[in-house]
């Protein structure tokens, strides 16, 4: 699935929804594939979305809110226009990635998990990216960001941010 | 393909190995593609990709923090170079001086550096060798001749002998035997049989699986094949973990090239044996790398374990009998069956024999993935990653969240399942973190809490309420706020939790604080004196409750 960017109209994304029912043939057991699928398309999973994709694999709304909230993956409301998720994984944590999501936390005024009001920024953490090599790190959008210490770090993400705000360029 | 054709693929890959001329591998697993690998690929490619030189992109060559790795050597023969942090200007001026006859020294890692030639790849053989992109290139290096010997050669109940008789257990963290596991699977009787590859990996600090995944997905692949064929399965399944798209890229394009090729799919090699493959990719669950939950995600649901038994090999997805073994456990098998069980047993030490790949990070020189026998020290381990960086050796932590850790005065254990279990650790799956002198034990034990309070699936309550009370007892000893009752509380939490919950997330969420406590109670101690934290983190870095 392309990336939910790419849609242009409402008529599109439903589309795209019904492929992907199709690919899957409506099958009840594809639901997480299925739901990994809907949140490219729409890029968070919305109670609406929820229920129809209920409705279409013939499942309890219940049980696909259930998984849908279930797994750390599926997001159930937008992500900010820009986002960060610092890696909190052990290799991270003790070279300071802990201190670091407390630093942007407190930089930018929301905290882990949450979109910053005004929807431009929201932060997350991950445990563990599986490339310790580069502890710490935080990924802005899709590129990962490493500097030797935890300030350093912290300026580097709030850089880019601006860089990316300045340009205008969505991630 | 039919058997005579790749038989001919493997003769044709013998000749072209004595051709002259340059061979530049780069790199192309995740940690060198963060650093910029693919830019220097294209960067060769486009000064070098002629035939006397062949540039290609490989998996992992080991070193990740020195990525981006490039290896030069001669086609024909001969030792290779290793160049770290390349560059496309630093990996251009390599690969003249080679072709001149110049200097070749310039950012060259060293032809003795015990993290490459104290290793013994054997499930990484072609990790960093073959073209993970590409099924000839794997046929090259022998990829999938284990098939073509079984399918030929022998019976389904002499492969689960052969593997029983190679001694492989479990490489997820268990341990178990692999052919007895095998072997029951194929006396199941059930209607169907489906195969399942456990790429779930979701310990911090681990990336073993990544690795092979990523570098040599056609070697999990026939592993795979070999298994379904033993127990007489005809369709398998790979979980993924959600974080690695790279390896579910090049998983989900080895399938396709294996299936084109008959290696996969109906009618395997022009025989009455098939079997299919289908990825699924994980949604972010530590929780569902236990089998039982693994196997609710595969079939879409919530990821929360049921009791064993029955195990899934007499119970498992739909009710059918079901194999479920490690990625790495897969990647044994090819290996074993060309090159004899008596072999891999040769390997190792008694009771734990082959080899194991670990992923060694923290306070350490070089952060990345090495191959060792089973039985190595551990002193051995932190040796061939450069020694401990910024301090001394203060523990090593083995097995992520469920495991403990090891001590300075145990530094000579030898790494193989029972000796890691005396010192109340675990195997576990291989991530291996060296913490120096300056790390609290303490704060390493309320992080593992967090982290398996953050992943309780929330079915039982000796998790889900054991590992917050535990988290906020550990809190407040970081915090410096606990009294001599809330060390004993959590002493008793961590005993009951490790008797009384319902999967091994539970029954092991303790064991990091147990392991600490066994060897650095000094530690715990001091914390509740004021002026607190010996090593200064605690004091340092106040953090909030919550992470």
């Amino acid at each position: 699935m392309p990336p939910y960017e790419d849609y242009k109209t409402a008529a599109d994304r439903q589309n795209a929804i019904e492929q992907i029912l199709r690919q899957h043939r409506h099958n009840p057991d594809a639901l997480i594939e299925v739901l990994h699928s809907a949140q490219e398309v729409y890029g968070h999973l919305s109670r609406e979305l929820l229920g129809h994709l209920a409705e279409q694999l013939k499942l309890p709304p219940s049980l696909v809110y259930g998984v849908a909230s279930f797994y750390h993956a599926f997001r159930l409301e937008p992500r900010g226009q820009h986002h960060c998720t610092v890696c909190t994984g052990t290799s991270c944590h003790i070279k300071g990635g802990t201190a670091l999501l407390a630093e942007l936390e407190r930089r930018f005024g929301i905290s882990c998990g949450e979109t910053a009001p005004d929807g431009s920024f929201s932060l997350d953490s991950v445990r563990c990216l599986g490339v310790c090599d580069l502890a710490p790190l935080a990924v802005l959008d899709d590129a990962i960001i490493s500097a030797e210490t935890i300030a350093a770090l912290a300026d580097r993400v709030c850089q880019c941010l601006a860089e990316k705000n300045s340009t205008g360029k969505s991630p | 393909m039919t058997r005579d054709e790749l038989r001919e693929k493997f003769r044709c890959a013998r000749e072209a190995r004595t051709t002259a001329g340059l061979r530049i591998s780069v790199c192309l697993g995740s940690p060198c593609v963060a650093t910029g690998a693919e830019t220097v690929l294209r960067a060769l490619r486009e000064s070098y990709g002629d035939l006397a030189v062949e540039v290609i992109g490989t998996g992992c060559m080991g070193p990740c923090s020195r990525g981006p790795v490039v290896r030069i050597e001669d086609r024909s023969g001969g030792s290779a170079a290793y160049y770290e942090k390349a560059t496309p200007t630093t990996a251009r001026a390599a690969v003249r001086a080679h072709l001149k006859g110049h200097d070749t020294s310039q950012g060259r890692l060293p032809a003795d550096l015990p993290f490459m030639i104290r290793q013994q790849r054997v499930v990484l053989a072609n990790s960093g060798i073959c073209d993970p992109e590409s099924l000839a290139s794997t046929l090259e290096n022998n990829g999938y001749a284990a098939l073509l010997q079984v399918m030929e050669k022998m019976a389904p109940e002499e492969v689960c002998r052969e593997i029983s008789g190679s001694g492989l257990r479990g490489r997820g963290g268990a341990g178990y035997p692999t052919g007895t596991k095998w072997e029951l699977v194929r006396t199941a009787n059930s209607r169907r049989k489906y195969v399942v590859a456990n790429g779930d990996e979701g310990d911090p600090g681990a990336f073993m699986d990544r690795t092979l995944m990523e570098s040599d997905p056609h070697r999990l692949l026939e592993g795979m094949a070999i298994a379904a064929y033993a127990v007489g399965a005809s369709q398998g399944f790979i979980y993924v973990r959600g974080e690695y798209p790279l390896a579910a890229r090049r998983l989900r394009q080895a399938i396709s090239e294996a299936t084109r090729a008959g290696l996969l799919g109906r009618h395997i090699l022009e025989s009455g044996f098939s079997f299919t493959i289908r990825l699924r990719i994980g949604a972010g669950a530590f929780v569902c790398g236990e089998e039982t939950a693994l196997m609710a995600s595969i079939m879409g649901r919530r990821g929360q374990p049921v009791i064993r038994p029955p195990y899934p090999a007499q119970r498992g997805l739909w009710a059918q009998s079901t194999l479920i073994n490690n990625v790495e456990t897969f990647g044994c098998i090819a290996p074993i069956i060309n090159q004899g069980a008596g072999w891999f047993r040769s390997i190792g030490v008694p009771g734990s024999s082959g080899t194991k790949v670990f992923s060694i990070s923290g306070d350490v020189a070089t952060v990345g993935v090495m191959e060792v026998p089973l039985g190595t020290p551990l002193r051995e381990l932190v040796a061939m990653a450069g020694g401990v960086s910024n301090g001394s050796f203060k523990a090593a932590q083995t097995g992520g969240a469920s495991g403990g850790c090891i001590p300075a005065s145990h530094l000579d254990t030898p790494m193989d399942y029972e000796s890691l279990t005396s010192l109340g650790s675990i195997m576990g799956s291989g991530g291996l973190i060296i913490m120096n002198d300056q790390r609290c034990m303490p704060d390493m034990a309320r992080f593992f809490m967090r982290f398996c309070q953050d992943e309780s699936c929330g079915k039982c309550v000796p998790c889900r309420a054991g590992t917050e009370q535990a988290a906020q007892l550990l809190h407040r000893i970081t915090s410096g706020d606990a009294t001599e009752d809330d060390l004993a509380k959590l002493e008793e939490l961590c005993r009951f939790m490790h008797d009384a919950s319902l999967c091994g997330l539970g029954m092991a969420a303790p064991t990091p604080v147990l392991g600490t406590l066994r060897w650095f109670r000094d530690e715990y101690e001091a914390h509740l004196r004021a002026g607190g934290c010996p090593a200064g983190v605690c004091d340092r870095e106040r953090k909030p409750c919550h992470l």
